[in-house]
C-alpha cells in the first residue's frame, strides 16, 4: 500500500508537459523502480505522480538520419542490453545497464529514470559520460540538448527544468564510430548491488590498430556526480598502445577523481579500485578495438 | 520393513507451497484488520521523557496510540526455550511491550494503532519522542569496562553471565620446554537470519480468550510468553502457527505477538495486524551475536597440543533473549572438538546498546568454529604442517564420551567426512599445485570441520507429544508440537509415521498448522533437534496406535494379536502371510459397529534422554584477485554424518541452504553501525550484502551415514550444522591462497585492502 496522493497518466509528451505544468509538485515516475521504493520509505511519502509508463513514442532505439543514436528514455535496461543497434554500436552500455539489480528491475528499469535520478552510482551514467552522451528534453518551448556532464549538477539533482521530462539520450555517430569500450562494475556482490565504483573506458584506435586515437574514462562514485577524467585521456591520446600506457592511463586518472570516505568504502580504497579497474579497462577496450598489448 | 524412510519423496508441501496456495499468516488475515505499527526509537541508549501523541491521533483513520507510559509495568523473557520450572534456570526477563528506558537504536517506544498501512505510517512518523539521551556503547569489552554505560540495572559491568571450563593445569602445562605459542584473536559480526517471510502476527479476541496467529517456530512457547507479558492465564492465550516464510532462529523468540496482543486488547479485542518491515526486522527482531574470541595454544613441534587457552566475548546487545546459551554452546565445543589435557575457557555475555541478539541457525556454532578452525590453521602455519594432518592428529577420536550430555562419538565420523570432502574437491593435488604462487591472481584450498550437537539436553527439557487419528478408509492424521518452518520436517514427520505404523505414504495426512488448542504440546522447531526428537514420540505412538489397530483386528478377525500384523495398510496374518482385510475395511467397521464402535487414536509424549554428535566439514576453493580485493569463491564442499538420511534430497537442499548462510557469513554479510550515534547503517537488503545466488558456486554436498545409536530413526541434527564450517574454510582457502591469515569476518574486499596492504601484497 503505498501513500500516493495523485496518479496522473500521461498519454503523450506533450501532454506529459501539460501534467508537468499543471502539477509542479508532482514526480515523473518512469518504471517505478526507485520513486516507488522512496515513496514506501516515506521519503516521498504522500507524493502526487506524473506516470509516463504508456508513452511508446520515447521508447526503444533508433537511428537518427544524421547516423545519431537515439535511446528513447523510456527504453527499459533488458530492452537496451538485447538491441541490435546498441550492440553494434556501443555494446558497452548494453553491458553496463546488464549489471543493474537484478532481471525484473532491468526489466522495469529505464536510461530516463536511472539518468534523472541524479546518482553518481547508475550503471548507466559512467558509460554515457564516457561516450559524450546528449540528452533530449523536451518542454513547454520544445526540445533542447545537452550534454550529460551539464545535465548533472549535483548529487540527486539533474537539470529538469519547469515542464520538462527527458525524451531520449543521444550518442553521436562521431562519438560511437570505431569506438569501443569496457565497463567494470565494481560492487560488493554480483548481482542485487550499486556500485561502490563504476569505470568505463574506450578507445578508438588507429587503422593499424598500433596508436591510441582517442581514450575516454568517466567514473561513477569516484566524486558527487559522474565524472571524466581528462588528464588521463589527454595522456593516452596519440601514444602507442602497450601495457605500460595502460598503467600510466591508470595512475593519471587520480588527478581527476576524488571518491569520498564513507561508512560504505574508504576514500583509499576507492582509489585503488578505481586505478585497477582503469587500467583493466582500458586493456579490455583496447583489445576488443583489435589492439595487441 | 523400511519403505518411505531413506527415499526423496517429494515434499508434502510441495504442490501447494510451488502454487501459491499454501496460506500464511497475511493469507489468513481478516481484511478488516486494524494496522499496528511501532514508533522506534532514534536514540541508542536514554530515557524517553515525553511523547507527543496529538499530532498523530489526528491522522484521518488512527485508532489508538499507545506509549511506553501506557505499558504494563510487566518485564518478560523473549527466549524461545523450554520455561524451567526452577526460578535459577529461567530464562532473564528484561523488556516490557514498549520502553521508558530505551536501550539500543530501534527500541519501542510507541504503537499506532490504524484503519490502514499508510494512516499507520503517517502516525508514526508525527509521533515526537523527547528523550533524555545517555551514553551508549556498541563494543563488546567497552562495555565491560568500570563507568561503561549500565544498559540494565541488574547487571555490574553489563555482564548476564559468565561460565568457565577448566582441565587439567594450564599454567602449568604451558611451562613445558620447547612448547611453540600461537595466539589470536578471531572477530565474528553481528548479522540476520533474513528468511524470506519478515515476521508478522495478527490476534483478536474469542470468547474471552486471546487468539495469536504468529509467524513463528514455537508457538506452545509464545503462548506462554504472551500470556507472562499480558499478566494473563496461560489458558486464556491460544497460539496458531500457519506455514511460515523460515525462521531461522529469529522466530525461535516471542517477537511481537505480546505486543500485537496487547494493542488487540486496547481496542476492545478487535481483529490488529503487526508486520514487521524487513529494516525493523534487520534492527528490531533479533541478531546472531557478534562474538569475539581469543585463543593461546601451546603446541609441540610434532602438532600434539600441550594446554590452551579462550576467552570468548559475546556481544548481546540491549535485552537478554536468549543470551549466555549462545557463547556457552561455542566454549563448550572447544575443549571437545580437539582434546587437550590442560585447557582454561571463560566466556562472557554482555549488553550493548545493538539490537538483541538470540538464537540464529548454529547458535554460537559458527563463531566458535569460525575463531577455532581459523587458529587452528594458524597453528598449522606456525608448525609448517598440513592442516589436514593437523586435525587427523588432534580431532576427536572415535570413543570420545563427553562427561557432561554422555554424548559419544560412535563412529570415524571426522576421517571418514574429511575422506570423503577431500576426494570431492582433489584437494591434496590442488594444496600441492597451489604452494608457492606469486601472481596478482592466485588459488589456495581451505578446510574447516564442525562440532555439532541434536537437541537441548540435559541443559533443558527434551520431550515430544505425538497424535495420531485414524480415518475410516485407513489413512491417518498425526500432530506434532515440532513445527514445519520449511525445512521440511512435515515430510520427513510423514515418511517415519507411514514406516512405523505400517501404510503407506499416500495415506498419512500430517497437519500441518499447530494451533495451541489442540496440538499436543511440543516446544517448537529448534536446535536441529526435530526429527531427532520427533521420531521419539513418532515411533512411540506409531507402535500405541498399532497396538490398537491390532486389538481391533483381533476383535474382528478372530486371530490373536500374536499372529496379526499390519503391513502397507493391510491387516495379515503371520503365520501365512494372507491378507485378512484391509486397514480400511478394519476402521470403517470399528467406526459403525453397533457392538463396539471404537474411534482410533493414539497419543503420547517421549521423553528423550539422550542427545547426540552431529559432526562434518567443509572445503572450500577460492581464486583471489589481489589487486581488486575479491575473492571468488569457486567450489565449496559440505560432508556431514547426520546418521540415516531420512530423505536424502531434502537433507540435501538443508545443507545448501546453510552452506549459502556460511558463503554470506564469510565473505559479505555485516550489520553496521554508526559509531557516532549507534544507529544502523546498512538495515536493508540492498546495503547488508546477503550473498546472492550468482555469488555461490555450485553446491557440493556429501553424506556419510553413521545410524545413530540412540535415535529410533538412526538420524542427528542437520538442521544448522551446515552454517557452520563453511566461513572458516573459505577464510582458511585464502589463507592458503595468499599466505595471509584474515582474523575477522565477513572476508570483504575493504578487509583485504587493508591486510593486503599490511602484508605488502598491494602497493598504492
Amino acid at each position: 500500500m503505498y501513500d500516493m496522493k495523485a496518479l496522473y497518466q500521461a498519454k503523450s509528451v506533450k501532454d506529459a508537459v501539460a501534467l508537468r505544468l499543471a502539477h509542479p509538485g508532482a514526480q515523473v515516475i518512469a518504471g517505478g523502480s526507485d520513486v516507488l521504493v522512496q515513496m514506501r520509505e516515506g521519503k516521498r511519502a504522500g507524493a502526487e505522480l506524473i506516470s509516463i509508463q504508456a508513452l511508446d513514442e520515447i521508447r526503444g532505439v533508433s537511428l537518427d538520419t544524421d547516423g545519431t543514436l537515439r535511446i528513447g528514455s523510456m527504453t527499459s535496461f533488458s530492452h537496451i542490453t538485447r538491441d541490435p543497434l546498441i550492440q553494434t554500436y556501443i555494446n558497452v552500455l548494453g553491458e553496463a545497464v546488464d549489471q543493474v539489480g537484478g532481471p525484473q528491475i532491468r526489466n522495469i528499469g529505464t536510461i530516463g529514470g536511472n539518468t534523472c535520478n541524479g546518482v553518481t552510482s547508475a550503471d548507466s551514467a559512467s558509460t554515457l559520460h564516457a561516450w559524450d552522451a546528449v540528452v533530449e528534453l523536451t518542454g513547454p518551448g520544445g526540445v533542447r540538448r545537452q550534454s550529460i556532464q551539464e545535465f548533472y549538477i549535483k548529487a540527486g539533482k539533474v537539470d529538469l527544468r519547469e515542464g520538462e521530462i527527458q525524451t531520449a539520450i543521444l550518442i553521436s555517430k562521431e562519438s560511437y564510430e570505431n569506438c569501443f569500450g569496457h565497463y567494470i562494475k565494481y560492487a560488493m556482490r554480483n548481482a542485487m548491488d550499486i556500485a561502490t565504483l563504476g569505470t568505463s573506458v574506450n578507445v578508438r584506435l588507429s587503422a593499424d590498430k598500433k596508436t591510441v586515437e582517442r581514450a575516454r574514462v568517466a567514473f561513477g562514485v569516484a566524486g558527487p556526480v559522474p565524472l571524466r577524467a581528462g588528464t588521463a585521456e589527454r595522456l593516452a591520446a596519440g601514444q602507442p598502445v602497450s601495457l605500460e600506457l595502460a598503467e600510466q592511463f591508470a595512475q593519471t586518472v587520480k588527478e581527476d577523481i576524488n571518491p569520498r570516505d564513507s561508512w560504505r568504502a574508504a576514500k583509499d580504497f576507492r582509489l585503488h579500485i578505481a586505478v585497477e579497474s582503469a587500467k583493466r579497462a582500458f586493456i579490455e577496450s583496447v583489445r576488443l578495438a583489435g589492439g595487441v598489448l | 520393513m523400511s519403505k518411505s524412510v531413506g527415499k526423496s519423496v517429494t515434499r508434502v508441501d510441495a504442490y501447494e507451497k510451488a502454487t501459491g496456495r499454501a496460506k500464511y499468516m497475511d493469507d489468513l488475515c481478516g481484511r478488516e484488520a486494524l494496522i499496528a505499527k511501532i514508533c522506534h526509537s532514534t536514540i541508542a541508549h536514554g530515557f524517553v521523557k515525553s511523547v507527543d501523541t496529538a499530532a498523530a491521533e489526528a491522522v484521518p483513520g488512527v485508532v489508538k496510540v499507545l506509549t511506553c507510559f501506557d505499558a504494563p509495568d510487566i518485564e518478560f523473557p523473549t527466549a524461545g526455550h523450554p520455561w524451567s520450572t526452577d526460578p535459577h534456570h529461567q530464562d532473564v526477563a528484561d523488556r516490557k511491550l514498549l520502553n521508558q528506558h530505551v536501550r539500543y537504536y530501534g527500541d519501542e517506544v510507541a504503537v499506532v494503532i490504524a484503519g490502514d498501512e499508510v494512516a499507520a505510517a503517517q502516525a508514526v512518523r508525527a509521533i515526537r519522542v523527547e528523550y533524555e539521551e545517555l551514553p551508549f556503547v556498541l563494543d563488546v569489552q567497552e562495555a565491560m569496562k568500570d563507568g561503561a554505560p549500565q544498559i540494565q540495572e541488574r547487571c555490574q559491568n553489563n555482564i548476564l553471565a559468565h561460565s568457565d571450563v577448566r582441565r587439567g593445569d594450564y599454567e602449568a602445562a604451558r611451562q613445558e620446554p620447547g612448547l611453540i605459542r600461537v595466539e589470536g584473536w578471531y572477530d565474528t559480526p553481528t548479522v540476520q537470519h533474513c528468511h524470506i517471510e519478515n515476521h508478522g502476527c495478527f490476534a483478536y479476541e474469542e470468547a474471552g480468550r486471546m487468539v495469536v496467529v504468529s509467524s513463528t517456530q514455537i508457538p506452545h512457547i509464545v503462548r506462554r510468553v504472551v500470556g507472562q507479558a499480558l499478566g494473563l492465564p496461560w489458558g486464556k492465550v491460544r497460539i496458531i502457527k500457519p506455514y511460515i516464510g523460515g525462521g531461522f532462529g529469529n522466530k525461535q523468540d516471542a517477537l511481537y505477538e505480546p505486543l500485537c496482543a496487547w494493542c488487540c486488547a486496547q481496542v476492545g479485542g478487535r481483529l490488529v495486524k503487526l508486520e514487521c518491515s524487513r529494516e525493523e526486522t534487520f534492527v528490531s527482531n533479533r541478531v546472531r551475536h557478534a562474538i569475539r574470541t581469543h585463543i593461546i595454544s601451546y603446541v609441540r613441534p610434532d602438532g600434539t597440543l600441550a594446554a590452551r587457552k579462550l576467552e570468548a566475548f559475546s556481544n548481546q546487545g540491549a535485552y537478554a533473549s536468549h543470551g549466555h546459551g549462545i557463547v556457552a554452546k561455542g566454549m563448550n565445543a572447544f575443549p571437545q572438538l580437539y582434546p587437550c589435557p590442560n585447557v582454561e575457557c571463560d566466556s562472557w555475555t554482555v549488553y550493548t546498546n545493538r539490537p538483541s541478539a538470540g538464537a540464529m541457525r548454529g547458535y554460537g556454532i559458527p563463531q566458535a568454529m569460525f575463531a577455532g578452525e581459523s587458529h587452528i590453521d594458524d597453528i598449522c602455519q606456525a608448525l609448517h604442517m598440513s592442516p589436514l594432518e593437523f586435525r587427523r592428529k588432534n580431532l576427536m577420536p572415535m570413543g570420545y564420551v563427553d562427561g557432561f550430555s554422555k554424548n559419544e562419538l560412535y563412529s570415524d565420523t571426522f576421517h571418514q567426512c574429511m575422506d570423503k570432502a577431500l576426494e570431492m574437491l582433489d584437494y591434496r593435488k590442488k594444496f600441492e599445485e597451489y604452494q608457492n604462487q606469486d601472481g596478482p591472481v592466485r588459488r589456495g584450498v581451505g578446510l574447516a570441520v564442525f562440532w555439532y550437537n541434536t537437541a537441548v539436553w540435559p541443559i533443558s527439557l527434551e520431550s515430544s507429544s505425538c497424535r495420531m487419528v485414524l480415518n475410516q478408509d485407513g489413512s491417518l492424521q498425526f500432530q506434532t508440537g515440532e513445527t514445519e518452518i520449511g525445512q521440511g520436517c512435515d515430510t520427513a514427520y510423514s515418511q517415519m509415521v507411514a514406516d512405523a505404523v505400517g501404510v503407506p505414504l499416500g495415506d498419512v495426512h500430517v497437519v500441518s498448522t499447530q494451533d495451541t488448542d489442540v496440538t499436543p504440546f511440543g516446544t517448537g522447531a529448534y536446535a536441529s533437534r526435530q526429527t531427532y526428537i520427533g521420531g521419539f514420540s513418532i515411533m512411540q505412538t506409531a507402535l500405541a496406535l498399532r497396538e490398537r489397530i491390532l486389538a481391533v483386528a483381533h476383535e474382528q478377525t478372530r486371530m490373536p494379536v500374536s499372529n496379526l500384523d499390519l503391513v502397507d495398510g493391510q491387516i495379515v496374518r503371520k503365520s501365512d502371510g494372507r491378507i485378512l482385510k484391509s486397514l480400511g475395511d478394519l476402521a470403517t467397521e470399528s467406526l459403525y459397529s453397533l457392538e463396539h464402535s471404537q474411534h482410533i487414536t493414539a497419543e503420547t509424549t517421549a521423553q528423550i534422554k539422550s542427545n547426540a554428535y552431529s559432526f562434518g566439514c567443509s572445503f572450500a576453493e577460492v581464486e583471489v584477485d589481489i589487486p581488486m580485493c575479491k575473492v571468488n569463491l569457486l567450489r565449496l564442499v559440505n560432508v556431514h554424518d547426520c546418521g540415516t538420511l531420512i530423505n536424502p534430497a531434502l537433507a540435501e537442499a538443508q545443507v545448501h541452504g546453510g552452506m549459502s548462510m556460511a558463503i554470506g557469513y564469510g565473505l559479505s554479510e555485516e550489520l553496521k553501525f554508526d559509531e557516532k550515534t549507534g544507529k544502523p547503517l546498512n538495515n536493508n537488503l540492498l546495503d547488508y550484502k546477503l550473498s546472492t545466488f550468482m555469488d555461490h558456486p555450485a553446491l557440493e554436498v556429501g553424506f556419510v551415514e553413521n545410524p545413530e545409536p540412540t535415535s529410533p530413526y538412526g538420524t542427528k541434527a542437520l538442521g544448522e550444522p551446515p552454517a557452520c564450517s563453511g566461513a572458516p574454510a573459505i577464510r582458511n582457502a585464502i589463507l592458503n591462497a595468499t599466505g595471509v591469515a584474515i582474523d575477522s569476518c565477513p572476508i570483504t574486499p575493504h578487509v583485504l585492502y587493508r591486510k593486503f596492504k599490511e602484508a605488502g601484497l598491494i602497493n598504492d
